[in-house]
This record gives C-alpha cells, sequence and structure tokens, in this order.
C-alpha cells in the first residue's frame, strides 16, 4: 500500500539528489535540471499534502509552481546562451573572473 | 463556494505598474531611435502615479481577495519605500543607459515589473502570493543584472545570480509544502492559530520555518548566505546594482517580518538565536572585509551586507519597536545607497572604468560638488550624526536594547566604528590626495541631477528630523 509517507520519501530523495547535484556537477546545464529537480520534488510533496488533506490548496499551488519553474528556465537559458556567445564553456569552474 | 470580492483599488499601485510596465514594453518599437528616453520618463511617470495610488489603497484597509492579499500600515509604509526605489533607479539609469550604447526600453519595462512584484511581497498574507511576487521580483532582476549582453562580466553575475537565486526559491517552495503538510494551510493567520493549538508536529513546523528563514536570507544576503553577494554586485550595471542593493533587500526583509512575526511567533524561542548569530555574523564579516576591497563596488556590495546587518539585528529584536526601526532604517539605507551609487554611475565610464577608490583621488578639487554630495552619502552610510544613517542606527540599537540584546548592540557599534575606516577612506581620496584625472567629461544630466537632490535631501531630512518618518514607522509597525 503505497501511503502518503511514502510520496513524502520519494519528494525528500529527488529533493536531496537534486541539493546534491547543485553542488557538486560542474556542467551549467547539470545545474539547471537538478534545479528543476528540485522544484518538482516540491510539486510531489503539495500534491501529496493535498490528497491527503483533502485541500486544493496544494494542488493549485503545485500548477503555480510549474508555471513559475517555466519562466524561470526560460530566463536561465537565455543567460547560458548570452554568456554562451562571449566565452564558449559549460563549466562553472571556468567562470571566474570575480573572486574576492 | 463563493467568489472572490473584487477590489481595484487595494492593488491599485501594483496595477499601474504593471499596465506602465506592458505599455513600454509594447511602445519600444514604435519609438525612433532619439525618443527612447522617452519612454523612460513615461516609466517615471508611471512610479509616481502609483505613488499616488498609495492613498486609495490606504482607504481600503483589511484583507481582500479570499484573504490572499492585506492592506495595512506597514504595506503602504513599505510601497512607499519600494517606488521610491524604482523611481530614482529609473533616473539613476537614463543617462548610464545612454552612455554605455544600451537604449533599451524593456530595462524600464523589467524595472516595474521587479517593482510590481516587491509590492506583491509586501502586501501577501499568503505563501503562495510570497512566492509569486518573490519570483516576479527575482526573475526580472536576474535579466536587469546581465543587461550588458556583450560584457562577460555582467553575464557572470547574470548567472551567478540565477543559479543561487533559485536554489534557494526551492528551499523556500519546500518550506511552504511542509508548513501547508503540517498546518493544511498557506494563509500566515491561519498558520499561528494552528501552531497555537497542540496537535502539531513541531518538528515539521521548525523544519519548514528553517528552510523559509535559509531562502529568505539569500535572498537579504546576510552571511552566511552572502557569498554570491559582491560578485553580482560587481558585475551588474551600476544602476541595477543599486537597485539590488535595496530593492529585493527591502521587499525580502518585508516578508521576513510578515511571515515571522504573523506566522511563527509561537515558536520564537526556535528560530529567535538563530536570527541573533545570523546579525552578528553579518554585521562582522561584512564590515570587517569591506575594508579591503579596492573596487568601489564591491566595497559597497560588503557595506550593503553590513547594513542587512543591522536591519537583522531590528529582526532579533522581535519587538514592535524593532520593527519600527527596521521600518525606518530601510528608508534611511536606500535613500543614502541608492544616492551613492548615483554617484558611482556618475563617475565610472563605459564599460565599468573608473570604479576603483583610489580614482576618486582629487575629486574634491577638481568637482566639489559633486564630492560634498559623495561625502554626505559616505558620512550617512557610515552614521555620523545629522545622518539618515545615525537616526537610523541609533533606533535600530535603542530596540535591542529595550529587547535585552545587550551583546548584538555592542557588536553592531563595534563594527560601526570598522566601518568609519573604509567610508572615509573615500573621502581620504577625494580630499586628501592628488588628482590623476581630471574629471572633464564626467557629465551631469538632469535626470541624474534629480535623483542625487532626491536621495541627498532624504538623507539630511531623516537625520534631522526623523520624528515625523518614525511617528509613521511605528504606527505601520503595529499592524
Amino acid at each position: 500500500m503505497v501511503t502518503t509517507f511514502h510520496y513524502l520519501l520519494l519528494g525528500a530523495a529527488l529533493f536531496t539528489i537534486g541539493v546534491i547535484g547543485v553542488l557538486t556537477r560542474r556542467n551549467i546545464m547539470i545545474i539547471l535540471m537538478s534545479i528543476e529537480l528540485m522544484m518538482n520534488a516540491v510539486n510531489i510533496n503539495l500534491i501529496a499534502f493535498s490528497n491527503r488533506l483533502q485541500q486544493v490548496t496544494g494542488q493549485v499551488f503545485a500548477i503555480f509552481v510549474i508555471t513559475v519553474a517555466a519562466a524561470e528556465a526560460a530566463v536561465g537559458l537565455g543567460i547560458v546562451i548570452a554568456m554562451f556567445k562571449n566565452k564558449e564553456t559549460m563549466n562553472i569552474n571556468e567562470i571566474d573572473l570575480m573572486k574576492w | 463556494m463563493n467568489l472572490a470580492t473584487i477590489n481595484i483599488a487595494a492593488i491599485l499601485p501594483t496595477l499601474v505598474l504593471s499596465v506602465v510596465g506592458i505599455v513600454v514594453m509594447v511602445a519600444e518599437p514604435f519609438v525612433g531611435e532619439q525618443k527612447k528616453s522617452n519612454l523612460g520618463w513615461l516609466a517615471f511617470a508611471g512610479t509616481l502615479a502609483a505613488m499616488l495610488s498609495l492613498v486609495p489603497m490606504a482607504n481600503n484597509r483589511g484583507q481582500w481577495y479570499s484573504n490572499l492579499w492585506i492592506v495595512d500600515d506597514y504595506d503602504v509604509f513599505l510601497d512607499f519605500i519600494f517606488l521610491l526605489i524604482a523611481a530614482i533607479t529609473i533616473l539613476t539609469s537614463m543617462d548610464f543607459l545612454r552612455r554605455e550604447e544600451l537604449n533599451h526600453p524593456e530595462f524600464y519595462s523589467l524595472l516595474l515589473f521587479a517593482t510590481a512584484g516587491m509590492l506583491m511581497m509586501a502586501a501577501s498574507n499568503e505563501l503562495v502570493m510570497v512566492f509569486l511576487g518573490l519570483e516576479i521580483l527575482s526573475i526580472a532582476t536576474y535579466v536587469m543584472a546581465g543587461f550588458r549582453r556583450a560584457d562577460l562580466k555582467s553575464n557572470e553575475s547574470a548567472l551567478k545570480y540565477f543559479l543561487l537565486g533559485s536554489f534557494s526559491s526551492a528551499f523556500f517552495l519546500y518550506g511552504i509544502a511542509l508548513i501547508f503538510g503540517a498546518t493544511g494551510s498557506t494563509n500566515l493567520l491561519a498558520i499561528a492559530d494552528a501552531l497555537r493549538s497542540s496537535k502539531i508536529q513541531i518538528s515539521l513546523v521548525s523544519l519548514s520555518a528553517a528552510l523559509i528563514l535559509i531562502a529568505l536570507c539569500f535572498k537579504v544576503a546576510v552571511a552566511p548566505f552572502h557569498v554570491w553577494t559582491p560578485d553580482v554586485y560587481e558585475g551588474a550595471p551600476t544602476p541595477v546594482t543599486g537597485f539590488m542593493s535595496v530593492g529585493p533587500k527591502a521587499a525580502g526583509f518585508a516578508v521576513l517580518f510578515r511571515v515571522f512575526l504573523t506566522a511563527f511567533p509561537s515558536i520564537e524561542d526556535r528560530w529567535g538565536s538563530a536570527i541573533w548569530m545570523v546579525a552578528a555574523l553579518t554585521m562582522i564579516l561584512g564590515n570587517v572585509i569591506a575594508v579591503v576591497q579596492p573596487n568601489i563596488k564591491r566595497m559597497l556590495a560588503y557595506s550593503s551586507i553590513a547594513h542587512a546587518g543591522y536591519v537583522a539585528v531590528a529582526f532579533a529584536a522581535t519587538s514592535d519597536r524593532g520593527v519600527s526601526a527596521a521600518l525606518f532604517y530601510l528608508l534611511a539605507y536606500s535613500l543614502m545607497n541608492l544616492g551613492a551609487f548615483a554617484m558611482v554611475t556618475i563617475i565610472s565610464r563605459k564599460e565599468d572604468k573608473l570604479v576603483n577608490v583610489t580614482d576618486y583621488a582629487g575629486l574634491g578639487s577638481k568637482r566639489p560638488g559633486l564630492a560634498a554630495v559623495l561625502s554626505l552619502f559616505m558620512l550617512s552610510l557610515a552614521g555620523v550624526p545629522g545622518t539618515a544613517g545615525f537616526a537610523g542606527k541609533f533606533f535600530i540599537f535603542r530596540a535591542a536594547l529595550e529587547s535585552r540584546l545587550v551583546w548584538l548592540a555592542i557588536i553592531g557599534v563595534v563594527t560601526t566604528v570598522i566601518s568609519f575606516y573604509y567610508y572615509l577612506s573615500v573621502i581620504v581620496q577625494m580630499y586628501m590626495r592628488e588628482p590623476h584625472d581630471e574629471f572633464s567629461d564626467v557629465r551631469l544630466c538632469g535626470s541624474l541631477k534629480f535623483a542625487l537632490v532626491i536621495s541627498a535631501a532624504g538623507t539630511l531630512y531623516l537625520g534631522l528630523l526623523p520624528t515625523r518618518v518614525l511617528d509613521w514607522t511605528t504606527t505601520a509597525a503595529l499592524r
């Protein structure tokens, strides 16, 4: 029997994978994908809670999150393309003009 | 289920900003190359109209749109700060965009949308609304940070801001999801009610409060979540840096106060000490690292971290006095910091030349007027009596002492003394070093003059006659 707890576990696992991906991977595209993974982990949580509490708020919120994530991805890809035109690299370690 | 009552007046400023933003964007292709700065004036008029429409908004206090939207004194005061920030930023950027050959009026649209996002954040009574406002603000600001598309530094700044911003947004969302699961609501007042009852999983609530706190600390750039700030501020176009150092910061604090003092007061014992640590660390790190920065934009970035630390002291006080002091400080800080960045915009040349502190050598003998105004902003940022910075710091430390945060007040005073070193070094450069530049191509056009006059007058007014504004913030803090 799949309970709410299992969904929350799945959400937590995906979120952790996303966090580890952002922190350890060096390719900008993979970092972007990891951030998307974190957002979608939150969506799983929201819908699981929504189902358990029998409230529609969580589902509506999940739709908002999807919309915002799409807008964010569009802007993010635009920034990456603008940068790629000036410096052909996808490695985050090579983007180091400014350091303290 | 009944539909929400529509109340246009309650959302009028946000509406005005969004409409003007769209008009500017749509009108852009139809306007000739020479007349593009007229759209900047249109955007400026939009912020003024939004400021006027605060009056009908203030007459519609209460909760609107199924309790999503709240209008109170706190909201009105913050909206006033945000619109002032937007107006001054537009005035500063008009000449800058022309000089950098970046005269794309989308810039003004983005700025207006970002401001609309900030107004939403201040007025939201619901975590979903907070999230939407935050994202409207952030997405527009990511683009503005990378507005000098051909410049690699600007690209890098936008990329760093984007990656860390969306990373922290994900934490914020996770926190909201957990609090929704624990209390069954995303409404701040409903959360507060639910937390007062006993059958709540307190560990889940604490975890979600921690996640929300971390995400907002990223947005307002307090230590230890400040690492992105100097790089992003250095690479972004100077007027945008000015905007980012005050706008998103003020909006982030607006949300921090609203969420934690409305929804989570009953678990204050769990987050109070975290704020204490954050405030102390931020003041120390920001002020100490600013001392060794040769680039003035980077120096002001660390100084903005330090100032966030002072506002965090007011937050740690968790009293009405603290909120009132923080609101006053946000207004004072916005005026003096925008003024300082307007001066940096004036002195710097195309593609971010002349942004080192040593480039200001001899400004006092060549351009005494400009040097005097910049000195005023530096003294105010340092907190010299008679300026807005002093009044703001005084109210914050008084609130801290009243809440028995003696150590935090002591750290605040000591780090303020440290901060004198790097603010005064700019003044030393201007008046006591030989000029190696004639500053002959420093042009001061009408809009920049206007921006300087507003910020300088505001800085002096808040410093010399703070009582009237303080009365306003006191009523705003009572909520």
